[in-house]
Parts: structure tokens; sequence; C-alpha cells
């Protein structure tokens, strides 16, 4: 319920919103779990494992039992934590992990069955039949145990990501973090605060606390709007920063939109920020450590923080008769906000003997509650003293462990933080992460006084560090009280003592781990899984490592910690993710002829980031074959026309051009003439084939290279590694301008034919031979022109200035149809080249060597180059290698397939006895049937034999004859012609 | 994770193209030996700790660099062109 004149939230606005269908009224600024609380709703989960009713703990990020969905379908949210979000009108929340209602959970029968469900269970209990593990014991306890579920549908929300660069980050906007933000700003550092919650001020908006005379609240937003005046500040709310990285680099998570109901497209959901900072302060806080004793989980039983940040920050009373149950004086001001505020506080127990009331209220020193009773809400709790067992009715018991300090992002760099007797706790090791400075309740000074006065000390070491002089800032007057804390951790006694909420680990599982040597920190939490999920055990960790020493005998230092490792609270994947989806995945890389080929009804293919067309359908046609046939025949019979310009082209330019171009070919370049090509292999320095493409020789000191689509970036960051660490010496300048000239394929006999009507001279054979090059001029636009072949037919290449290429390619496509031609896409080009035994990167795939594609010969005797001295070794010279070859069906199959395995007939089709293998595969419209290349154990010694193939895959078999990989036009008469 | 490109200042690694160790750079002779040639392109020591490595500013300038780094530490202790390393030597 409300408590009239509470709390900074503004009570004008109301909000209404619904849970699992019920409509409930709260007010701008509320969150659900303060919204529900003012409705007097304690239930609002059911736990993990057992089904246990459950409410809220926390009022913070950390909430380990709160998880609600939000939004339907694809703008599903699940596992979203009731103390963080902020509710909105309209806002609709559904309870998950419960069925038929929250109210009435059949799956709550987990509970009863508990005796055979404790820690390991699954470990011991579904060992047999192996088999039924997977089909019927996973699905079972999927079903039975775990969290909100997603839609499965597509993400409709709009996600972000975002780079930031600062000289100071600040992480957390308590008393420490406003201090030091605000002394790095006032000296000058560019600064970022960052805090997750809505509001910055941390605990100085769920306190009474004054500082320097103002209501906490008041003076920490007070900060906040000088922060907000100065411009080189950016205030970043409702930010997690969530994982430290190298060099300063931090993600952060913001949630941009989830407090309201817009869903425009325009603002996302959230943003994923990776934020580099010279310096960072971290100002993290702590979070406060629940007690484990019998039933400790029943709604309206709460952290004692938890409890007056609801009174004092939201104007809500968790309940109508508050006891405390505590360790330290902190939580008796839990008490003493509550009575001041006229909520009744039946009691406080203290587990401390020596201990004094601060207030007038009732204390019961030297004393444990044992037990407590109410399923769906706290009704009463059994305490226990030297006096006896009472019998105590309360609705809300605010209980307190003491503190821990939030150490998790000084461990994201394999940090490990250190045991702190005096305050039984972990804090940082200093210098885990470079250039943090780590100040206030997360270093473990606990007084608001120490929180702004590390802060500011924190804001001199970075600025100092970055070179700049901090102003003076008084520390403000705030209380200074000593923390007063005993450790304790269990109340002992039968009965289930919950220590990890969200994965209903009991004090007994714990103690069960140790007995069965899951010794190690890291076994326990493995074992019982302590620790894991949304929380990952930001409320338990401490408290189970406790138990794990104490059990084991051992002390917590050398007990250790788990690792706490990235994302600090749970990141949704569409976050990191975001902008990576569909069309962000990867660039698309178009050519010149992309829309007139995709108005000619072009399907497009993908190689690597370009896309090809895959054939040119026209009417009639059913399957891409009978397209890929013809396309075949106008380059076997007229002349087809074929966008070449995804091959790379590389322009290399100075006097020792030529020989860059010995070295990195395994053939001779130096005597190109000019104005000729010649075909070039490269070798990787292990002496495999790398790639291979003509290069041409423009002028005494210009080339220019081709390579293959693939390959094209490889070779010019190889030719890049050769001219810069290797070769240094040489005088050579490279660039690639794949980009800047569109090249097309004119293919056919009546190739020359279509060029003479469009170039402006005469092409002939003698002064144009096969292998020649040269500039040439097209209706004035100067050009370039390759006769090359890589279809065996008489064939150019012709390459212009990128902004001709959509308008070239429309004007040798026309002529070519007039001429009985026309475009042809890859599937053509590929069965032209297999007809001709050319080689793609499907041959030459990374493991084959150059004796292995029949082109031993091709490297130098007269010059070293790359891979020349590794690819003499014995082994790869060997007759017996798998070489290229060519086959051709035999068999009563006819059908031949990529991928396929070779086996001598007679032979078992098993890896023993595996001979080759075929790498491209096509249907021979030339010759009437299927051709493929391929590696065969004896390459050329194997010519005419017959061999079994068989695609275990496709489940396809034939025999197949070894021929000769060049087919069509062996002498190349076409060619040349 | 950032390198400091001799030629363009410190840059996200994700412009940055990996090769491996700075042997690379002391190609054998031709006639060196199997032992050498085995070396150069196969054996690498692989010690955590203090790295020398190439990298290629490939979305950026082009230039091969040799990136000092800790592998254990993660700290980037500097970067300069494989050109000039390789100049000095001659």
């Amino acid at each position: 319920m409300r408590v009239a004149g509470k709390g900074q939230i503004d009570q004008s606005t109301p909000i209404s919103f619904t849970f699992d269908g019920i409509q409930y009224r709260g007010f701008a600024g509320d969150t659900v779990a303060s919204a529900l609380l003012a409705n007097d709703i304690r239930l609002m989960a059911r736990s993990f494992k057992y089904h246990r009713p459950r409410g809220v703990l926390t009022a913070g990020s950390e909430e380990p039992n709160a998880l609600m969905t939000v939004g339907r379908d694809g703008a599903t949210d699940p596992n979203v934590r009731a103390t963080v979000q902020e509710i909105y009108e309209g806002l609709e929340l559904r309870s998950q992990n419960a069925w038929p209602s929250l109210e009435y959970d059949v799956m709550a029968v987990n509970d009863l069955a508990s005796p055979f469900l404790g820690a390991g269970f699954y470990y011991k209990t579904f060992m047999w039949p192996r088999a039924f593990w997977e089909r019927v014991y996973e699905p079972i306890i999927r079903r039975a145990a775990g969290l909100g579920a997603l839609s499965g549908k597509k993400q409709s929300d709009k996600y972000e990501r975002a780079y930031a660069h600062c000289d100071v980050l600040v992480i957390g906007a308590g008393p420490t973090g406003l201090m030091a933000a605000l002394r790095a700003a006032k000296s000058g550092a560019d600064v970022i605060l960052a805090d997750e919650d809505s509001v910055m001020g941390g605990r100085l908006n769920s306190e009474s606390f004054e500082v320097d005379g103002q209501a906490g609240a008041d003076w920490a937003a007070g900060i906040v709007a000088q922060l907000g005046e100065m411009n080189n500040v950016r205030l970043m709310t409702r930010t997690t920063v969530a994982g430290v990285y190298d060099q300063g680099t931090f993600g952060a998570l913001e949630r941009v939109n989830h407090h309201t109901s817009v869903r425009d497209g325009k603002a996302p959901l959230e943003t994923f920020w990776r934020i580099v900072a010279k310096q960072s302060i971290l100002a993290a806080g702590a979070i406060e450590r629940p007690i484990a004793f019998q039933n400790n989980d029943r709604p309206g039983i709460m952290t004692a923080g938890a409890v007056r940040s609801y009174l004092n920050r939201w104007g809500v009373a968790p309940g109508k008769a508050i006891t405390v149950f505590a360790n330290n004086d902190d939580a008796h001001r839990t008490a003493m906000d509550m009575q001041a505020a006229g909520v009744h506080v039946a009691a406080v127990i203290d587990s401390r003997s020596n201990v004094q009331a601060l207030g007038d209220y009732t204390l019961i020193k030297g004393a444990q509650v044992c037990g407590t009773t109410g399923r769906k809400g706290l009704e009463t709790i059994t305490v226990r003293s030297s006096a006896g067992t009472q019998s105590i009715s309360t609705d809300c018991l605010a209980m307190s462990g003491g503190w821990n300090p939030t150490v998790h992002l000084t461990c994201h760099m394999n940090g490990r933080p250190m045991w702190r007797e005096d305050i039984a706790s972990f804090v940082p090791t200093e210098g885990t992460i470079p250039n943090m400075t780590v100040a206030g309740a997360c270093n473990g000074d606990f007084s608001t006084h120490a929180c702004l006065g590390t802060g500011l000390e924190a804001a001199a070491k970075a600025v100092t560090a970055l070179g700049k002089t901090p102003v003076e800032i008084d520390t403000p007057q705030a209380e200074d009280t000593a923390y007063k804390m005993e450790p304790f951790w269990a109340v002992p006694g039968k009965g289930r003592a919950w220590v990890d909420f969200q994965n209903d680990v009991s004090v007994k599982d714990v103690k069960q781990a140790a007995v069965e040597n899951f010794r190690s920190v890291e076994h326990m939490k493995r074992y019982t899984t302590q620790g894991m999920a949304t929380d990952q055990g930001k409320n338990s960790n401490v408290t189970a490592l406790a138990l794990l020493a104490d059990a084991t005998g051992r002390g917590i230092p050398e007990t250790g910690t788990t690792t706490f490792r990235p994302p600090y609270s749970p990141i949704a994947m569409a976050a990191f993710g975001a902008g990576a989806e569909g069309k962000g995945f990867a660039p698309e890389r178009k050519t010149t002829s992309h829309v007139a080929t995709i108005e000619d009804g072009a399907p497009m293919m993908e190689a690597g980031l370009w896309y090809r067309p895959s054939y040119f359908p026209i009417k009639g046609e059913k399957t891409w074959r009978q397209s890929c046939d013809r396309e075949v025949g106008y380059v076997r019979n007229a002349v087809g026309v074929c966008d070449v310009s995804t091959l790379g082209k590389i322009d290399i330019q100075g006097p020792d051009a030529a020989e860059l171009l010995d070295f990195v070919y395994t053939n001779m370049f130096s005597s190109l003439k000019v104005g000729r090509v010649r075909y070039g292999l490269m070798l990787r320095e292990d002496g495999y084939v790398m790639d291979d493409g003509t290069t041409a020789r423009l002028s005494e000191t210009h080339f220019v290279m081709t390579t293959t689509t693939a390959a094209a970036g490889a070779v010019m960051r190889h030719l890049e590694f050769v001219t810069q660490v290797l070769r240094p010496e040489l005088d050579v300048r490279l660039m690639s301008v794949t980009e800047q000239w569109a090249q097309f394929a004119v293919a056919g006999p009546q190739s020359r034919e279509l060029l003479n009507g469009l170039l402006d001279q005469t092409l002939d054979n003698e002064t144009w031979p096969f292998m020649a090059c040269g500039d040439v001029s097209i209706s004035g636009v100067q050009g370039r022109l390759f006769r090359i072949s890589f279809s065996g037919e008489h064939a150019y290449e012709i390459a212009v200035p990128a902004r001709y290429g959509d308008s070239l390619f429309r004007t040798l496509t026309a002529k070519a149809t007039k001429m009985g031609g026309g475009s042809y896409g890859v599937e053509a080009l590929n069965v032209l080249r297999i007809e001709k035994g050319f080689i793609t990167h499907a041959e030459i795939h990374g493991r084959v060597t150059a004796f292995d594609i029949g082109m031993g010969r091709m490297i130098s005797a007269k010059k070293d180059c790359i891979g020349k001295t590794m690819a003499a070794r014995d082994g790869l010279l060997d007759e017996d290698r798998e070489r290229l070859m060519g086959f051709k069906p035999v068999g009563a199959v006819k059908q031949l397939t990529a991928g396929a395995h070779l086996y001598n007939e007679g032979d078992e089709a098993t890896a023993e006895f595996d001979n080759g293998y075929l790498t491209s595969v096509a249907f021979s419209p030339t010759l009437g049937h299927f051709m493929a290349l391929g590696f065969v154990r004896g390459g050329p010694e194997r010519l005419g034999d017959r061999l079994r193939m068989v695609d275990h895959m496709r489940q396809i078999e034939t025999i197949v004859e070894v021929c000769d990989p060049v087919v069509f036009d062996p002498k190349g008469e076409r060619t040349r012609g | 994770m950032r390198l400091p490109c001799p030629i363009c200042g410190e840059r996200d690694i994700r412009e940055f193209y990996y090769q491996g160790a700075d042997v690379a750079l002391n190609r054998p002779a031709p006639d060196a030996g199997d032992d050498a040639w085995q070396d150069y392109v196969y054996l690498r020591d692989n010690q955590p700790g203090e790295h020398r490595d190439l990298w290629q500013h490939e979305s950026g300038c082009g230039s091969w660099i040799v990136v000092s780094r800790n592998t254990v530490t993660h700290e980037v202790s500097g970067a300069k062109l494989a050109k000039e390393i390789k100049r000095a030597k001659a």
C-alpha cells in the first residue's frame, strides 16, 4: 500500500497496466514491483525448479524471483525483472513458468517431490536407459523447469549498436559516482556517467539520509542537473555497463525505450554501446545479501534495503506489520524509517547478542528466524532465542546478512577479488583493470560520507592520469556511521533454507555437494546450479561460498569465488547482434550490370559478397538446365556476353613491376611482351596453389593482374605482403581496381564480329591474336581489350570505366541477341570451363600443388618464387598423389555429383579404399553427357581406368572412366581461330 | 581491441587482418635447406607473453605492421611498419 507523503515519484500521474490480465494502477516512476506492492500484490512468480510461490526479493537489477514476460509475438521479452521494468500506460505483463496460472500451478507438485530432486538429482536418476535421456528425460525436465520462453517468432522490435569515446567513464551514479563525475568534469575531462537506473542518485534515492542539509535524493538531483548543463558530460541513464574488455573498452546496454509504449520504429528498444574510455571509475555500489533460514522465500520476505527503497523512493509499504531479521546495524534503519512513516514494526530480530536498539521498537537479540508460514504470502515467522521460541505475525520480513560490494566488473579481465574479514565480503583487487579506479561501496566503503569522499579521490586520480589538474571540491556533509556486522549466513535446522532463490538451491544442496566431493567452488556451482541464470548469483554467491567453506573446513579466502564474466546483467541477443541481421549481415557487392540483369529476370547467386546471375531464363523454359544449356550453345555456336567484373583486378606499376610478378607467379612475366597477356599460377609459401589468373602487360612498367573472384582480397593482401615485408626494395605500387573497371566476356565464334560492330577500330587475327591486349575506344570511351578465353572459344574481355558498365552491357547483350546469342550466367560459365578442363577454387582448394593439377612444369627453373622451395619436397611430387583428371560416366547411372568419392571397382566404398573425389560436375550439352573434374590417385597414369563413383550423401553410385581434363577441343583451335 | 597503425593512428581491430609471428620477415634463401624452410613456414614458439606479429591494416592504409603485444596481459606496446623493420635489417 502507498504511504501518504512518502516517496519521490509523481503521485499525480496515474498509470494503468495489466498483470496476467488484471488491471492495476500505479504512478509515473513506478517499477512493476513497486506498483504491484502498492496494490498489495506479493505473489509475482513461481520458482525455477520447485514452482514455489515467490515475490520480489530486491529492488534492483539483481532480482532473482520476480521475472515476467512483457509483450507478445515478435515483441515478446521474457525474464523481465519486475524491479527494473518501469510501468507505462497499457503495459501488459504475464507470469511465466506456471500452469495453468500463477495462483494454482500444477507443477508445484515438484515441491512435494523435493526430497528426490536435490542437487545433482538428474545426474543420478536419469542414468538408465541411456537412450531415454534425449527423448524422454530431457524434454520432461525442460518442460518442468525453466524461466520465460521466447516467442519463436521473428524479432519485431528495433535494436541498435553505438560507439562512444571519453576521457573518464564513471560507472554508477550513486553518491560516489556523482562526486567522481562532477570533479572529473569540472577538471576538464570528457565524462560519461552511466547508471542502470532510470533516475541517478543510487541509494540516496532509497535512504532517508541528508547530504549537505538537503534530502539525499534532492541533493543528487541537484548534482545531476549541474552535470547535465556541462558540455563535456554525457549522462546515460537506464544504461548498464555490463562488460569490461581490453584497452579501456566497455560494453554497455542502454534500455532506450522499454519504459514507454511507443514502438514507432524510430527509437530502438535497446542500444548496445561500445564505450572506449582512457580512465574509468567504478562506483557500482553494493548488493545486500539475504540470510538462509527455513522457508525464507515466501512472498513478503525481502532484503532490508529493498524495503527501504520501496518506502523512501516509491512511497510503498510492502506490509502492514514489518519485521526485520539482520546481523548488522544498517538493517535497523528499515525499522526506523518504517516507524517514521507510521508503519507498524512488529519486531527486529538480530543474530547478535551485543546490540542496542536504535529507536523505539521491539528488539530480540541473539535470536534467529527459524521458520515461516503463509503459502502465497508471509503470515508469521517463528523466532528462536535463548528465551525460547515464539511466533510473530508479519506480512513483510526485511532481512539483511550484510552487504556485498559489486566487484563483478573488476573480475572481467581475469582479476580475483580479495576477502576482507571486517566486512565479511570480497572487495576488488587493485589494478585488475588497467586505468580503472574503484571507489565507494563497491570498494567496501559503505558510509555516505566515505562514498562522497572516495568518489572525489578517484576523480583526482583519473584526472591526474590524464595530465589535467583536479579542481578542489569539498566533501559534502553526510552520515559517516561505522558498518557494524557479525557474519551470519544460515540458521541451523531442518527444512529447506534457500541460498539461491533463482535456482532453488538450498543450504542442504551446497552441503550435499561438499559431501559428494564437489568441493571446488566451480564444481559446487555446476553441481547445484548455484549462481547461474539471470542473476548470476548476485544475491547468493558469498553466502554459498561461506557455507561451502564451512562444510569443507576451509576458510572463505581459500575457497575462493567462481569467475565473474560479462555480461553483468542479461543482454538480449538482439542487442548484441543489432544491425547484423538481414541486409546488415554482410555487405552486398553488385556489378554494373546488376540492374539490367534483374530486369532480365535472372536469379542471382552469391559469390563471396558479390551477386552474379545464375542464368537468364526466357519464356517457355521450365528448369535452370534448359536455360543453361541454351546459354552454353550461344558461346559454342554464336556469341555470349557475361559480366566478369567480379574477378579481382590489381593495377601494378613501377620499374620493378615485372620482377615482382616473377617472384609471386611460378612462371616468368619479365619476358612477357607489351600488349600481351599470360596465364599465371601463384603458390603459397608452403608450396600449395594459392590462385591463378591472367596478367596483361600494358607497358614496360605497367601490368594489370586478374585474380579469381574468390581470392581477390587474399591476393591483394599477398602482393602487399610481398612488396612491404619480403621485398621492400622493389620499386612498385599496387592498387586494387576491381570496382573501377566493368569487364565483360564476349565469347564465341562470332565475338570478333560483334566487337567489330562496336569498337572504333577493326580487329583481326594478325593484330589481335590470342592473348593480345591493348587500349580500345568504344564510341569515344577509352577501354581495354584482352583476347583471353575461359570458355575455349574465340573470346575477348572488354573493360570500360565502371560508369559505362551498364550501358556497355546492354549494348553487348542487344548485339549478341541479334546475332543469335545473348547473355549467359555463372551456370553456363561453369559448364564451358569444365568442358575445357579449366580450374577454379573448386579444384585449387588449398590442398593441391602445381604438380597435382598438372602444372608442375609451370614452376620456372630460372628464378625463385614464392612457394618454389617447399613445392619441391619429395612428398609433393609423388606420382601416386591424387592428381587432376577428367571423368565421364560409363555405367548405368549417367549422373555425376561433385563431392562424390572414387573407389576401385570391387573395393568397398570406405575411407581406407578411397582413390579420389570429384570437384566440379556439369552436364555438357556440347557432348551430351555429364562431365567432371576431380582428383584421382595416380592421375594421368589412370587414364582410361574405370572407377566406382559413390556419393554417400545423395545415395548415387555409378561407374566413371578417367579421361583427359580437357575434353572439348583439346588442341585449342577454336580459341586461336 | 585497437592497434596503433603507424600511418593512421589507433584503429579498431576490425580494420586489421592478422597473419602471425613476425618470423615471416626472415624468408630463407632458396638453398637454405629443409630445416630452415620448415622453421620458416611451419614452426612457431607460441610462448605466452611478449609477441611480435604481423597485421595488415587492410581496411585502412594497407600497411603491413609488426605489432608488439603481450598475449597474457593483452597489452599492446607498439607497432612499426614492417617495411621499415625490413629495410633497417638490410
